[in-house]
């Protein structure tokens, strides 16, 4: 098979500072790992829609191996492909030869985003939320009693009637419209910094407030911790915590990621929890992450010790949270998986066997639950074309479905199948919750009809 | 070879169509390479086929203007079949991937060629049918590239390969003219089998756009095992005694001790690391055989496996065949460059090749793992290897040159499904003779004057000298 006989023209381009930035930053090894297979191909939603190479996981890894060979001479259209791609991992699993491609879009992210030149205004932006707002709860808080004014003064609802929002691109103002209350104080300020376990106490888990999460999802979390509680685990609540940094890793911004991290483990390395506990699957999978995302400083230790203990709400409620104890729900539920959480994180069944065991209730399996809806961190702010087409085609199985409740856990994912439930108009037939603020309804109310 | 000027490229849009055709850096890029380590290539000019009209307009240009053009399924080939190494026109099919018609009467399927095995697969069975050709890449592999290889699969011992099942073709000439072969007839014998002609011509020949297959009706039941033994030719003398017992299993599947670590690795289902070879047998068909097969089966395995694991039920045997299916990509886990061969010898002759490979992989140094086929012969000897690093590369590639001249000396040949392309070219000699290789130059001048399709496949420049000699 004399390959030096046969080996073909490939253009020899002069390295350009970008592609010199990708060789230091991709992981050649991981590149390499990849043969080329195409077992990836049917998994990648972007790939689905397009049809194209260029937009499947094998050939944004050739892209990306292309520019460190010197074969590509123009950085642009591989940013524009690795903008278009999800990030959400659904070819991981389906990769025999177990290519990181998460780590390799983190790398090539980063790489590009060193050298990005932004448009000035999203620049501001980007300052504004990943170094203003995201890892400093206080200035998040802040910002929820603004949405609050906002919400609660009329100005919404002038705003609404005046046709004013109309001026927003249509997918914003889609999110505009099924945007949660904020709440004005977050899980602990509501409940305090620990929670004792009712009954008999089975251990001690650390709950992963996130950051976003806490404002504009705080009734999850406030269910988070009292399902917690009743099934016999302490909750402590470290308030030096912070955000996971999943939007900065996924988005170039390692460094910021690492820094956010670092505080993370700390603030939950002073207590001697057994678990940390997240519900959203896009944070778990980050924190989940945090060992490889560390692993080469003097943290990795303390890093390993932070991810092994990080689980999924619904691994825990499975196992020790007594639904069959609980009411009864007459409601067809059907789920949507949350990318991060089944493939990075490898919670499947969980949800889904909590769902099946609420009694009265009729668990239908979506078509194509584990596809990405296309939300993806900010993807749908990013990228909306893509993120509606598949939108759109998700929503066609959700309406198959005839479900009263759509279930996720993920609040991304939550807000996405919301806007699609309007979008779809479906609004007057089913609903969008979160699976822990479901069960705690099924917990509550005892019995419950729709 | 000419280049795609301003002209050309003018006129090509114009008959794909400009949502088709693609000449920017990142297609171009994406379309330099296919499951083949070590080989890349840039084409010219990249199009989306949309149907057998377009394809056969853009031929006419191509072959007006001698363009090379490169027909492209999911690219998963492992004989550098797709790599554009003339520049020209890579056409991908994907696009054109309707199944057009289920005939439950005639028991036949018809499509367009972009359309996936997997896809065929769960359209028929939906129909209570069967497709059988399942080679391990069927996920994603179209049915055009199983056509074009004549790809073999898992279920190949008991129903043949691809070249069994495809009854007629609509394929374009390379000057674009369209022609129809064969039909839904069970019996033809008007003129030579173009039909067959076609099937495992590499995409030398024609671009093949629509399909019709026979199908069958789906075995009621399926039962599957696995053997363990502590002595490969343990293994190897029980599938001669399956097939001496008068038994054709669906399945017969053999896999080395070095391919056992791997896939217990990467598919956690529980084999035994520490078995010497595994066999995965097979069978399918009306309940009361398929148990009797099994027990018979079973009983010869006893002989000399330490241990025997039968499928509890569909699910687990689902499980073992993926398990199976992906053994080569979980060898690719090891080392960054994985080479796949395909060795293939009379099944009497697979202990002696399989302990051959091992001695060839020592001499040289290189690590080899081997499994595959074991009921027709076909191995899939695997080098895990990396490709940077030259001096070991050199030495893989001479010891699959041994690997290829011992098959040919027990009688076997230097490719059973994966085909010949650019890889095996020089080697192709060696299996045909020289009179064999005028023939197929002939057949190939009789398609293709110009030879504008997929050039530089198939015949090689130059053969390699036989290393070792006596047949
Ligand atoms: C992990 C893995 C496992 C595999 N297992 C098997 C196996 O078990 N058995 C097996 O036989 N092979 C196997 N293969 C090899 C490969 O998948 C098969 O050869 C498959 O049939 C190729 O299909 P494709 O659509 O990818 O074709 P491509 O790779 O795109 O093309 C293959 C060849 O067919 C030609 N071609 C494609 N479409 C057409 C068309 N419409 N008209 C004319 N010519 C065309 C191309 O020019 C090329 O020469 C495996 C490969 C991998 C990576
Ligand atoms: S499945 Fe894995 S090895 Fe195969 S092409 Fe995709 S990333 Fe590469
Ligand atoms: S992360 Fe998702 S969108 Fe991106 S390449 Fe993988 S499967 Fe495709």
């Amino acid at each position: 098979m004399k390959t030096k006989e046969i080996q073909g023209k490939m253009p020899q381009v002069e390295k350009t500072p970008v592609t010199r930035r990708l060789q230091d930053k991709l992981n050649y090894d991981e590149l390499s790992n990849c043969m080329r297979c195409g077992f990836c191909l049917p998994a990648c939603p972007t790939y689905r829609e397009t049809g194209r190479e260029a937009s499947s996981p094998r050939g944004r890894i050739a892209l990306m191996k292309a520019a460190v060979d010197g074969h590509l001479q123009n950085g642009k259209q591989l940013e524009d492909q690795l903008n278009q791609c999800l990030g959400c991992r659904a070819c991981e699993p389906a990769c025999p030869a177990g290519v990181k491609y998460g780590e390799l879009l983190e790398q090539a992210r980063d790489a590009l985003e060193d050298h990005a030149r932004h448009k000035v205004w999203v620049r501001v932006l980007r300052r504004f939320f990943f170094h203003f707002l995201f890892p400093h709860p206080k200035r998040l808080r802040w910002l929820g009693r603004l949405l609050i004014i906002y919400q609660k003064t009329g100005l919404q609802w002038l705003l609404r009637k005046l046709g004013f929002l109309k001026l927003l691109p249509s997918y914003l103002r889609e999110m505009e419209a099924v945007m949660p209350a904020a709440a004005s104080k977050g899980v602990a300020e509501q409940l305090g910094n620990f929670i004792p376990a009712q009954g008999k106490k089975k251990g001690t888990v650390g709950l992963f407030r996130g950051c976003v999460m806490d404002v504009l999802f705080t009734e999850t979390n406030i269910n988070t911790v009292t399902l917690l509680s009743e099934a016999g685990f302490d909750v402590v609540i470290p308030p030096q915590q912070t955000c996971c940094g999943a939007l900065h890793a996924h988005s170039g911004e390692r460094e910021m990621a690492r820094s956010l991290a670092r505080q993370n483990i700390q603030a939950f390395k002073q207590r001697e929890v057994d678990y940390i506990v997240s519900n959203a699957g896009g944070c778990g999978a980050l924190l989940q992450e945090y060992e490889h995302l560390l692993e080469d400083e003097c943290e990795a230790k303390e890093a390993r010790w932070f991810s092994e203990r990080v689980k999924d709400i619904s691994e825990l409620l499975l196992d020790h949270g007594p639904v069959e104890k609980w009411g009864t729900l007459e409601a067809r539920i059907t789920y949507q998986a949350s990318c991060h959480l089944q493939n990075v994180m490898q919670v499947k069944e969980q949800p889904r066997q909590l769902l099946r065991q609420i009694k009265g209730a009729t668990y239908v399996e979506l078509f194509e639950a584990d596809r990405c809806c296309g939300s993806a961190g900010i993807y749908n702010l990013t990228q909306p074309e893509m993120s509606a087409r598949i939108l759109d085609e998700k929503m066609k199985h959700v309406r198959a479905t005839k479900a009263d409740i759509l279930v996720t856990s993920n609040p991304g994912c939550l807000l996405q199948m919301k806007a699609g439930i309007q979008r779809a108009g479906l609004s007057d037939h089913m609903k969008a919750i979160h699976v822990v603020d479901l069960l705690a309804e099924v917990r509550q109310k005892g019995e419950s009809r729709y | 070879m000419r280049r795609i000027t301003g002209e050309i490229r003018a006129k090509l849009i114009e008959a794909a169509g400009v949502s088709a055709y693609f000449d920017d850096e990142e297609s171009l890029l994406s379309h330099s390479y296919d499951a083949t380590p070590m080989l890349q290539a840039m084409p010219e000019a990249v199009i989306y086929a949309q149907s057998t009209n377009q394809v056969s307009a853009v031929l006419k240009i191509c072959h007006q203007y001698e363009i090379p053009v490169y027909t492209r399924g999911a690219a998963s080939n492992l004989c550098g079949g797709t790599v554009p190494v003339h520049g020209g026109v890579v056409l991908v099919t994907t696009r054109m991937n309707r199944l057009l018609e289920i005939d439950e009467e005639n028991l036949t399927a018809t499509f367009e060629t972009g359309l996936t095995t997997k896809a065929l697969h769960q359209a028929v069975e939906a129909k209570g049918l069967f497709y059988p050709p399942d080679p391990g890449s069927m996920l994603v592999s179209t049915l055009g590239g199983n056509i074009a290889q004549c790809a073999g699969g898992l279920r190949g011992l008991k129903y043949g390969t691809t070249k069994d099942y495809v009854i007629g073709l609509t394929a374009v000439l390379p000057n674009g003219e369209v022609i129809h072969t064969g039909g839904k007839l069970m019996k033809d014998v008007a003129g030579y089998d173009l039909t067959k002609l076609l099937v495992g011509s590499e995409g030398t020949l024609a671009v093949i756009t629509e399909a019709t297959v026979k199908l069958l009706p789906k075995p009621q039941a399926t039962s599957v095992m696995l053997a363990y033994f502590d002595d490969m030719y343990a293994a190897a003398r029980t599938v001669s005694k399956i097939i001496a017992a008068r038994i054709i299993p669906s399945t017969l599947e053999f896999m080395d001790h070095g391919t056992i670590l791997v896939v217990e690795d990467y598919a956690k289902i529980g084999l035994p690391t520490d078995m010497k070879a595994i066999l995965l047998i097979g069978q399918d068909g009306h309940p009361a055989v398929v148990e009797e097969d099994m027990e018979k089966m079973r009983a010869i395995c006893m002989e000399e496996a330490r241990e025997i694991k039968v499928a509890k039920d569909m699910r687990e045997a689902e499980e073992l065949m993926t398990a199976r299916r992906s053994a080569l990509s979980a060898l690719a886990r090891l080392k960054p460059t994985t080479i796949l061969e395909d060795a293939t010898v009379p099944r009497s002759q697979i202990a002696t090749m399989v302990e051959k490979i091992a001695e060839i992989g020592a001499k040289y140094n290189v690590r080899i793992c081997t499994f595959g086929h074991a009921g027709d012969g076909n191995l899939h000897p695997t080098c895990m290897t990396d490709a940077r690093d030259q001096d070991e590369i050199e030495r893989v590639e001479e010891a699959f040159e041994e690997i290829f001249a011992a098959a040919l000396e027990l009688g076997g040949t230097i490719t059973g499904e994966h085909g010949v392309g650019i890889v095996k070219a020089p080697f192709l000699e060696w299996k045909v003779g020289p009179a064999g290789i005028e023939v197929m130059k002939g057949i190939k001048r009789a398609f293709d004057p110009k030879n504008i399709l997929n050039p530089g496949k198939m015949f090689a420049g130059q053969t390699r000298k036989r290393v070792v000699i006596n047949r």
